[in-house]
């Protein structure tokens, strides 16, 4: 048996999960305010995701950059891949919020949307 | 006297959209005076999620959290006068903005306060040395590459462990930049613990207490700071001097709320929060003028700013409408553990629920919160852990407090 701490993110409680484990797998956990505390840390000690933010550069817009998101978690080793793709994108104004920037990112199964509205400069 | 407006709301964050919006809803005529050119305060630099989760649980980031109200706000009547600095507000109400028109004046039957924070810079915390290019303060470096597309540098040292610089730590990590460390004078951790796991340990970020920057080292551009640890009372220990190379130094060191205007209205301000005295509904102590927001005390969460900015609409259209009676107030006292609270003052007979919001002075592993009302103890809470960098609310309701107050502390009492 082997015990792991973890502090949940899901939410700025940030409780700190006291966990046992045997043979990789979790037998108790203390310390989780809430049941999501429980899937977090099954997600964090099997293949931890991260949501990702960033920005890309937008042609005609009232600014030069675009706030956009994964719209769902990523796993976490592969953000650095992502960040070259989103780095790699530009994009043309108007913009509206939740449209898809980059489709199926990397083959992850997950999109790049837009995070904000953007109307074009007149 | 004739108004231009029934309520005015100076800033267009989170705060003044969510009391415009509330404030509307009694059908009253409202403005919103906001200098930037577009409204969303400093959410629209703030790209990164964690917004949301209380107020629409939901995970939102800084911009989408800020176009729900955009959106809310432009579906109703409410004017909205953008690239417009507000001046000065008189005691009596009457507001002087500027925008490329000139000078504007206008009279408003209730003004609520909603101009947000600035962050602490170093001036404000005296660190020596030269005055090289490449010293900024973690806001200014969020705005430089969340909606400039400028880059602060190529490697960064970061002053402090607020929640500002934990994000840009990992902002600037995944665009390239080397983050050499996070040093903080306390010995704790400023910033929630969600960010300094996923902003710093995600990315193996050293994050060093009690330890601070005692020299910077660059004639035109930042070339080395000089950083030592520190003892209890905070002075540097000699012998534990690190000199460390990097063209950016990162300053992580707390926000103020912005009451410039307010205090050559004749506000008066909490010394402990910087924002201004107030009583439960948010009124300060000048009549019909309100305060929330950042600009009230510095929050860490937009789910608080946005509950606590539609009490001020409320409040103030109350008060247009000649619904707010003078209560006798009585002062809510911090005690022991407890740095502030806010409001200031409250009734000294309560008929509906008072959020009482408070910030503890340290860390505390365990304790209780315990309230005591005319020298008895009311409530004692259950044993939990407390931080400086989370703000905690206690509800104040009729049924805690059945008799007439006289006086009102909160403190938390540790458990050893
Ligand atoms: C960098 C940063 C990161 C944050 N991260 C998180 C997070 O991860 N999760 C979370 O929940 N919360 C976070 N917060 C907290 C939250 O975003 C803020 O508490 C919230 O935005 C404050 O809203 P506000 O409306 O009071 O202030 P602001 O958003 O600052 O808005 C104030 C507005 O007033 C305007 N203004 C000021 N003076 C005048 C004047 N004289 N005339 C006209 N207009 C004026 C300004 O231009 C601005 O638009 C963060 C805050 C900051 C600063
Ligand atoms: S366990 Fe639940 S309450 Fe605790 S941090 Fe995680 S999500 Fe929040």
């Amino acid at each position: 048996m082997n015990s792991e701490i973890l502090v949940c993110i899901i939410c700025p409680k940030a409780c700190i999960l006291n966990i046992e484990m045997e043979n990789e797998k979790i037998i108790s956990i203390l310390g989780n305010k809430c049941k999501r505390g429980v899937d977090y840390a099954e997600k964090e000690l099997t293949n931890p995701e991260r949501a990702l933010s960033s920005t890309v550069l937008i042609k005609g817009g009232v600014l030069p950059l675009l706030p956009v998101r994964s719209s769902k978690a990523l796993p976490k080793d592969s953000l650095i891949k992502v960040m070259e793709v989103i780095d790699k994108t530009e994009v043309v104004a108007p913009v509206k919020i939740g449209d898809i920037i980059v489709k199926n990112v990397s083959n992850l199964g997950v999109d790049i949307i837009a995070s904000r509205s953007m109307r074009k400069v007149i | 006297m004739e108004f231009n407006y029934d309520v005015v709301v100076v800033g267009g964050g989170p705060a003044g959209l969510g009391a415009a919006a509330k404030a509307k809803e009694s059908g009253l005529k409202v403005a919103i005076l906001e200098r930037n050119f577009e409204l969303g305060g400093i959410l629209n630099q703030c790209i990164h999620s964690g917004f949301g989760l209380g107020y629409f649980g939901e995970d939102l980031t800084g911009p989408e959290y800020s176009e729900r109200f955009i959106d809310l706000i432009n579906e109703q009547d409410i004017e909205i006068l953008l690239n417009t600095m507000v001046i000065e507000i008189t005691s009596d109400r009457e507001i002087t903005a500027v925008n490329k028109n000139g000078l504007l004046k206008i009279k408003a039957g209730a003004i609520i306060l909603a101009m947000g924070c600035r962050e602490r810079t170093r001036g404000a915390i005296k660190i020596p040395g030269s005055r090289p290019s490449g010293v900024f303060t973690a806001g200014q470096a969020q705005r430089y590459m969340n909606l400039e597309n400028l880059k602060p540098g190529k490697k960064v040292v970061i002053l402090g462990s607020g929640d500002i610089g934990l994000i840009m730590a990992r902002r600037m990590t995944l665009e390239g930049i080397k983050v050499l460390g996070v040093y903080e004078l306390m010995p704790y951790a400023n910033g929630l613990q969600r960010n300094i796991k996923q902003c710093l340990d995600d990315f193996k970020i050293p994050l060093h207490l009690s330890t601070t920057v005692i020299d910077i080292i660059g004639k035109n551009r930042l070339e080395a700071v000089i950083v030592a640890q520190v003892d209890e009372k905070g002075n540097p220990i000699e012998g534990t001097e690190e000199k460390i190379e990097c063209d950016t130094l990162l300053l992580s060191t707390g926000l103020i709320p912005e009451n410039e205007l307010s205090v050559k209205t004749g506000i008066i301000l909490n010394k402990l929060t910087n924002g201004p005295l107030v009583n439960a509904n948010l009124e300060t102590n000048i009549r019909g003028i309100f305060a929330c927001g950042n600009a009230l005390h510095v929050h860490d969460l937009v789910d608080y700013v946005t509950k606590e900015a539609e009490l001020a609409g409320q409040k103030a259209a109350d008060f247009v409408r000649g619904k707010t009676s003078l209560s006798e107030n009585i002062e809510v006292t911090p005690g022991e553990n407890v740095r502030y609270t806010v409001p200031n003052y409250i009734p000294t007979h309560i008929d509906g629920a008072i959020k009482l919001y408070f910030r503890v002075t340290k860390p505390i592993e365990s304790g209780r919160i315990v309230v005591k009302a005319n020298g008895k103890t009311i409530f004692t809470g259950k044993e939990d852990a407390f931080k400086p960098s989370e703000m905690m609310i206690f509800y104040l309701t009729p049924k805690v407090v059945a008799e007439n107050l006289s006086d009102l502390t909160v403190a938390i009492k540790e458990e050893k």
